[in-house]
């Protein structure tokens, strides 16, 4: 076992960067809040630790989901990190087999070929040397496409690629340069002892014939070396942290850890975990309709990473999480983006002047909200229906306006909207009702997920679907195509995609439209934004219809208030809401009452 | 002997007829087409005019007989077709028919905004929500106001600006003559239903001709009308079918929710479907409205950029009747020297 002075600028750097790394860890960890903390504990020895193994191995090594989306850019995070990983493997096993009954230091396998120049005669000796070779070449055909994507990001499919900071080019150009130097080194000491694999042996000896070897072999070592080293070094201030930091992100995930409504260690562990790859780029639709580009998540979360806040980044971003679905890390972008834009300083206090009341007795509340409020049609037709039901519901904001209290949470008066809400909760909870039904899917998200309510909260889409159901109202099939938008929020906002789909095949004949579900173009009309002007929205608003209206369908439906009237100004066919559809395909006959008269209301399951 | 230039005139409303009837006067051989069944366009749906309440029909009557007269009329007539051959026009009719013109004027006009489009202010939704044309055509045909369970309204509500300098549909122009508009009907229904309350939503009020600031004043000290500044956020029904308007005082600085009986709304101008088709057909340049844009806003307010292709009244923008008569005339004479021009270089 040898040493040389050329193995130092390795294993500092190796050293350094696992110091720091568990420093950093360790810190993490520690700084995890207490609910978080308890996850962590009864998640690691449970079956999420299992779990969290195998997707390091897809998802860190294999990079699955870039590969799902394309195909060559997978190849390229595969064949770096896989290929490396291997790499390390094989050569730690070569090392040991060569030597068994020795402990290693680090730095010996990597130069393994420098002080075992000779090494032969060991069990798979020249499979060692074809299996290093070939990873060598399968990494370098990785840092190819790297170089080509730098060059020209749309040979690789993506639109744009990231603008580089300078930490990361020095990590970026270290990165480049460490295999091109293993293989002249390799190939160097092959060379001079005319040993080494197909590759690296004939590059040896073709090398031989040019160039005085004996004179290159001990520089290409000390490059190889330093290129390493200097990467190790540059790493955790460039974005490769995300190589490490990721493993940690995916056990934490696991364990059900998220980010909530302030930075903790889990955002910033989020914030590291971004390999800044420009995924989330492309299907971003304020880059695509808007040509706006210079808001997406992988600037956001630069700025976030590096503190160089940004307002006016932060606030145009329509917050419509289609960057969420495309993100191969499974970053939750929009809440780092809203804890972002809360970090602004308020001043002043709001006084909020709403008289706490009790509501009277009914089986159902709907709530219209104040963007339903906006759209009569929709609320009309869902009193239309809720009375051929039978239902004994109580239309509470009707007469007043009533804020769910997310445009508050919104604006960053977190104490104002809570205030709200217990107000709001009382009025809800007064009446005795044990479901309540939303048009707006915004409310709907809030009341599901902030309020904390002991009833049944619903989506009118979901309240329409039970009613089928359940057999209370009945339908009959139009003759008429529709395209079905799944609003933001309610899509990938909360998961509701199915229920609205099998209620318009019964009223009509649903059409595919270009992006379905979680790929849905939010329609511009997105609150979440109240910076971007009008041109730009309708732009968007613009590309959406294109994509709804590719099969050409006589209605556009969606369920969302706000993409109604946002599609209706700028649509040339009808947009209608899936309550009116609803309504105006309603089968009213004897037979409907009857059975509403028979019909019992099952029990029903209560969310908490 | 040359034969006579022909020039085909594509709209019936006041402004195509008025041309028509000019250029027939200095010579010229005139096909006028229109769409529907009679000449005369918008204005035969107005009751009375501002500012100073002459009758619609006396337009009219004046204008269809001595087009009539004057100019080839086709009715129920589109074009399908243009093609350009050697400085003329081969035009396809919607009836089959072809022609061959030296010019054309492009007097397709406007269409009012689809109220449904604004949602949240209920019409087709709520029955006694309104729009300002179906006022006028219940006044022009002597029907009482009321409302739609057949009562006297005690209170009307006039909304302006509907789909004008509203960013949200797109429309970010002003429609120029909804304010009047309002401001004249206002009056009419104080006058009818003495006792009613008449109030009138407005972000600014925008009485620009000769006279109507006079209409204005005399709404407010004769009339009594109530103008309240502040745009309508939304209409509710309350369970009497009586409207809840929501919107900010601006003057006041305080949020008002009144209820009224009937709800009217002045929706602006939009580019009428058929001034669409033409600018699309003829790769007329539009303005940011949307309308057709002559080739100089100041001297040449008639001319556009495609050779022998001419426009005139509420196709290039919202328009008066006034204002499109003169306008019209104008047109007539942009056509003359444009042929007296290039006959001199001899085409
Ligand atoms: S947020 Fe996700 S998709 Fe976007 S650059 Fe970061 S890792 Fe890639
Ligand atoms: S949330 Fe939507 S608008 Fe915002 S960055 Fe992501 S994709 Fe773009
Ligand atoms: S004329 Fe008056 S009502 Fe009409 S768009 Fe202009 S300001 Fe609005």
């Amino acid at each position: 076992m040898g040493f040389d002075l050329f193995v130092i600028p390795f294993t500092a750097g190796l050293a350094f960067l696992l110091v720091w790394f568990l420093y950093k860890t360790v810190e993490w960890l520690s700084h995890l809040n207490r609910v978080d903390r308890t996850m962590l504990r009864r998640g690691v020895i449970s079956s999420k630790t299992v779990r969290s193994v195998k997707e390091v191995i897809l998802e860190s090594l294999l990079h699955r989901k870039i590969f799902r989306t394309n195909p060559l850019l997978g190849y390229m995070h595969m064949s770096l990190a896989f290929g490396w990983f291997l790499l390390i493997v094989a050569g730690n096993v070569e090392a040991m087999i060569f030597k068994p009954a020795t402990i290693h230091p680090p730095y010996y396998p990597i130069f393994f070929r420098f002080f075992e120049p000779e090494a032969a005669g060991f069990p798979g000796a020249k499979a060692f040397e074809f299996i290093m070779d070939f990873l060598l070449v399968f990494i370098l055909s990785g840092v190819a496409l790297a170089l080509f994507k730098r060059i020209r990001s749309r040979a690789l499919g993506m639109k744009k690629t990231t603008r580089l900071l300078w930490y990361d080019r020095l990590a970026l150009y270290s990165l480049w340069c460490i295999f091109p130097f293993r293989l002249l080194a390799e190939s160097i000491t092959s060379g001079i002892y005319q040993t080494g694999g197909i590759v690296t042996g004939s590059l040896g000896n073709i090398l031989a014939g040019l160039i005085p070897l004996q004179s290159f072999e001990y520089p290409a070592w000390w490059a190889y070396s330093l290129a390493l080293g200097l990467f190790f070094v540059a790493l955790p201030f460039s974005r490769y942290m995300h190589i490490p930091t990721e493993v940690v992100l995916i056990f934490l995930r696991n364990y059900g850890i998220h980010t909530r409504n302030s930075y903790s260690s889990y955002s910033e562990i989020e914030v590291y975990s971004c390999s800044r790859c420009g995924i989330c780029i492309d299907p971003c639709p304020m880059s695509e309709a808007a040509g706006i580009q210079n808001i997406q998540s992988v600037y956001m979360i630069r700025n976030i990473r590096y503190k160089t806040p940004d307002e006016e980044v932060n606030d145009n971003c329509l917050m419509c999480g289609r960057c969420n679905i495309a993100c191969p890390v499974g970053i939750v972008t929009t809440d780092l983006r809203a804890i972002a834009r809360n970090e602004r300083h308020l001043s002043g206090n709001l006084h909020l002047t709403i008289p706490a009341t009790s509501s009277p007795h009914h089986d159902v509340i709907y709530f219209a909200g104040c963007m339903g409020q906006l759209t009569p049609a929709v609320t009309q037709s869902m009193e239309t229906i809720l009375q051929q039901a039978g239902e004994d519901y109580l239309f509470l904001d009707k007469e007043e306006s009533i804020c769910c209290g997310r445009p508050l949470a919104l604006a960053g008066r977190i104490a104002e909207a809570k205030q709200l809400m217990e107000i709001n909760r009382d009025k809800i909870l007064s009446s005795g009702a044990r479901t309540l039904v939303t048009s707006c899917p915004i409310c709907y998200k809030v009341f599901r997920e902030d309020y904390h309510l002991p009833i049944n909260v619903m989506h009118h889409t979901q309240y329409l679907h039970r009613l089928l159901m359940q057999g209370r109202i009945r339908l009959r099939s139009q003759n008429i195509s529709l395209a079905y938008h799944d609003p933001c929020e309610l899509g990938r906002g909360s998961g509701i995609y199915e229920e609205p789909r099998q209620i318009l095949r019964l009223a009509g004949n649903l059409l595919p439209t270009a992006s379905e579900k979680e790929k849905s173009i939010c329609c511009g009309g997105s609150l979440g934004n109240t910076v971007l002007n009008q041109k730009k929205r309708h732009a968007i608003t613009e590309y959406s219809l294109e994509s709804l209206t590719i099969n050409n369908p006589d209605t556009i439906v969606t369920s969302c208030p706000l993409c109604k009237k946002t599609f209706a100004q700028r649509s040339d066919r009808p947009v209608l809401d899936i309550a009116e559809v609803v309504k105006s395909a309603i089968f009213r006959d004897k037979d409907n009452i009857r059975i509403r008269e028979n019909y019992q209301i099952p029990a029903e399951e209560f969310s908490s | 002997m040359h034969t006579r230039k022909h020039i085909l005139v594509i709209g019936g409303g006041v402004a195509g007829m008025e041309s028509a009837i000019h250029l027939c006067d200095m010579g010229y051989e005139v096909t006028l087409i229109e769409k529907q069944d009679q000449l005369g366009g918008h204005v035969l749906k107005w009751d009375f005019l501002f500012p100073d309440h002459r009758p619609a029909y006396e337009i009219t009557n004046e204008l269809c007989p001595a087009v009539e007269e004057k100019a080839t009329i086709k009715l129920q007539t589109e074009v399908k077709n243009i093609v350009r051959q050697n400085g003329h026009f081969e035009v396809a009719l919607s009836d089959g028919e072809k022609l061959t013109a030296d010019a054309l004027l492009v007097a397709t006009g406007f269409d009012l905004f689809d109220a449904h489009k604004k949602e949240e202010y209920g019409y087709g939704i709520y029955d006694n929500v309104i729009t300002a044309a179906e006022l006028e055509e219940r006044f022009q045909n002597k029907i009482p106001i009321r409302t739609a369970a057949g009562k006297k309204p005690a209170r009307v509500g006039f909304v302006h600006c509907v789909g004008s300098r509203d960013e949200k549909v797109g429309n970010e122009y002003c429609s120029k003559v909804c304010c009047v508009t309002a401001v004249k009907q206002a009056m009419r229904v104080r006058e009818s239903l003495p006792g009613c309350e008449v109030f009138c939503f407005y972000m600014d009020l925008r009485m620009f001709g000769r006279y109507f600031e006079d209409l204005y004043r005399e709404a407010q000290e004769k009339w009594g009308v109530q103008f309240i500044r502040g745009r309508l956020s939304e209409a509710a029904e309350d369970i009497d079918q009586r409207i809840i308007v929501k919107l900010e005082d601006t003057l006041a600085g305080r949020p008002l929710r009144m209820a009224v009986d009937l709800l009217v709304l002045l929706t602006g101008f939009v580019p009428s479907e058929g001034t669409r088709r033409m600018a699309t057909m003829l790769n007329l340049p539009l303005g940011n409205d949307r309308f057709i844009k002559p080739s100089d806003e100041h001297l040449r307010r008639n001319l556009t950029p495609v050779p022998g292709v001419f426009v005139t009244g509420a196709s290039a923008g919202p328009r008066s009747i006034s204002e499109s008569i003169s306008d019209a005339r104008a047109a007539a004479l942009e056509i003359a020297a444009w042929f007296n021009n290039s006959s001199q270089h001899a085409i």
